[in-house]
């Protein structure tokens, strides 16, 4: 296969590639005027008809998530950027942020005009301090130019965009936790339907895009739907529900492998792949013992499923959660699987909002247990009632509001199932690798 | 702590025109309070509360959902130390760090140094895995850290 021109990230090695200036030279906001004398619907389908995937996570068609939308509503009605990019392993949408903001704002003007909206905000982790200074500075620029504010470049389209900065808290991702923070309240994610397209913002119809969604959106404009889907991988004919996999991704790769990095490639590289071609192969010569295929809360990939093409569909069939977001965490064999999947525990226990008891409780204990195991007094039952916990928590058995407790059991089920043999030499071992950094954490 | 001053209520009124109601200003509110005093007291709470026409039992509701807001009893130092502990930090040795840089300086994860100077904590994933272990320093993001680089930014602050 010929090498592949990287489209979203063709521009964040170029000198000063943050700047409207260099942007505009290299193309950027040239069609813009166009663009907004489409008419809206026209915008949505040409989306819709891409097969464009929210890059977020969860993969919704982003085109059929804009239709959702009531018609003739009489406004406002909002779109929400979400860039409270937290999920462990995940930095793509930091480095368009900080290296190409205009890629972004051209498609928040895009996308604000196909919903009909005036208002877009931004909300933005607050750990992302040079994302939120560029973007500052490009958002002004913008207004200095007339491409954001009253009558854009007049074309008679009104558009504002609010930078918001988080607060530091995980769940601030889940689309309607996000809408409750940015309301002034906890994070607390809302109970569906219904859905933010129909009471969303300030109660209000709203759209919640990622960031590397929007980006996508700017060169759908540009290129074309054809385009978009002649990369990546088409639907399975066996499964009708599939939607297919197209266009681009940004694959983030981390952990033990020589060369960290993120890549953007068509949608449907192998891990293996990744891990050879693009990562520089794992670190010290060792071989991979697990992967993290999306971000932790998708589970793990053994080393028998590095040939797992990384598509929307592909994690699922090895009994992952999915692709999530495409953040591929590389753990080698010297590293056991107790440890990785008590700092997944602890991630989650410390990031669980609170409100549904299964996910409070369920993350809480499956710390506590695996805690337990590392100082050396595990029981082999402790793994079935692993298993157990993990099976009665999130939105699949039907106990919780949101996903994060799925993503929470995902790597706890994974793990045991694919690894059971790490878990039970570990516990009949009875050796503890509870560090002293981690008693340190705990005294906090 | 006394109330907020008139330049911090005139920059959370700055922040009216962005929103449909008041009560979304709380984030930026609370944000601009604790960059300033290090911590948001009860009083800061009362004064937001005022100027937000919320009750305070609603700023504080808010604010106490997210670690990152102290009270006055936990103020922090003039600047904030992050190590990052998750994954792909730890699979790289970011505890490690964090352990070493607290035990040079003689401070637990949240404690601030005797001087006032640094508050030093674990952070959950900062969204830099490509160059860990990493840390932030306020909301400057450091890569490819180790004990002694952390230790010798700390000295530098």
């Amino acid at each position: 296969m010929a090498k592949f021109e990287p489209v979203l990230f063709a521009r964040i090695n170029k000198p000063d590639s943050t700047s409207l200036t260099t942007y505009k030279a290299d193309g950027g906001y040239a069609r813009i005027k166009e663009f907004l004398s489409m008419a809206p619907g026209d915008v949505t389908n040409l989306v819709k008809d891409a097969g464009l995937r929210g890059r977020g996570g969860a993969g919704f068609p982003c085109g059929l998530k804009w239709t959702f939308l009531p018609k003739d509503h009489p406004g406002p009605i909002y779109l929400c950027i979400n860039a409270d990019e937290s999920e462990p392993g995940t930095f793509n949408n930091r480095i368009l942020m900080e290296k190409d903001p205009h890629q972004l704002i051209e498609g928040i003007i895009i996308a604000c005009h196909a919903i009909r909206s005036s208002n877009a905000y931004l909300y933005l982790r607050y750990e992302y301090g040079r994302s939120y200074r560029v973007l500052d500075a490009a958002i002004k620029e913008c207004y200095a130019a007339g491409l954001l504010g009253k009558n854009l470049l007049g074309t008679g389209v009104n558009l504002d965009i609010v930078l918001h900065r988080g607060a530091g808290a995980y769940i601030c991702g889940e689309e309607t936790g996000l809408i409750e923070s940015l309301e002034g309240k906890r994070a607390w994610p809302r109970i569906k339907p219904p859905f933010p397209a129909i009471e969303g913002l300030f109660r209000q119809p709203t759209i919640v895009n990622n960031v590397e969604t929007l980006c996508c959106v700017t060169q759908i404009l540009y290129r074309g739907g054809a385009w978009f889907k002649s990369i990546g991988v088409p639907p399975d004919p066996s499964n009708p529900r599939d939607p297919g996999s197209y266009g681009p991704k940004l694959y983030c790769i981390s952990g033990h492998v020589n060369k960290p990095c993120c890549v953007e490639l068509p949608l449907g590289v192998t891990a293996r792949e990744l891990i050879e071609e693009h990562a520089g192969g794992v670190w010290k010569g060792r071989k991979a013992k697990a992967v993290v295929p999306g971000g932790i809360s998708m589970g793990f990939l053994s080393d028998k499923e590095l040939d797992t093409k990384l598509d929307f569909a592909g994690p699922g069939k090895v009994g992952c959660l999915g692709l999530g977001t495409a953040a591929v965490v590389v753990i080698d064999d010297q590293t056991s699987m107790v440890d990785v999947l008590f700092n997944c525990c602890r991630f989650m226990s410390h990031e669980s909002c609170g409100q549904c008891t299964p996910c409070r409780e369920g993350t809480a204990w499956m710390t506590k247990i695996l805690t337990r195991i590392r100082i050396g007094q595990g029981r082999i039952e402790d793994l079935d009632l692993l298993m157990e916990v993990a099976g009665s928590m999130g939105i699949i058995p039907g106990t919780t509001i949101c996903g994060l407790s799925d993503g929470a059991a995902w790597p706890v089920k994974n793990a045991i199932s694919k690894f059971r043999g790490d878990f039970e030499e570990y516990i009949n071992s009875k050796r503890a690798t509870e560090t002293s950094a981690q008693k340190l954490m705990e005294v906090h | 702590m006394s109330e907020l001053s008139e330049e911090l209520r005139l920059r959370i009124r700055q922040e009216f025109p962005k929103y449909p109601n008041k009560r979304a200003v709380t984030l930026p509110a609370l944000h601009i309070v604790h960059d300033a005093m290090r911590a948001v007291s009860t009083e800061a709470i009362i004064g937001i509360a005022e100027l937000l026409e919320l009750h305070p039992a609603e700023v504080h509701d808010t604010m106490s959902f997210y670690n990152f807001f102290k009270d006055e009893k936990h103020a922090l130092g003039n600047h904030r130390i992050w190590v990052c502990r998750s994954i792909s930090c730890m699979l790289r040795g970011g505890e490690e760090v964090l352990e070493k840089v607290c035990n040079k300086f003689h401070m637990h994860p949240g404690q601030t140094s005797a001087d006032g100077k640094v508050t030093l904590e674990f952070a959950e994933c900062l969204g830099a895995c490509e160059g860990a272990p990493c840390i932030l320093v306020d909301d400057e993001c450091h890569m490819d850290m180790n004990a002694e680089s952390v230790s010798a930014l700390i000295e530098k602050l």
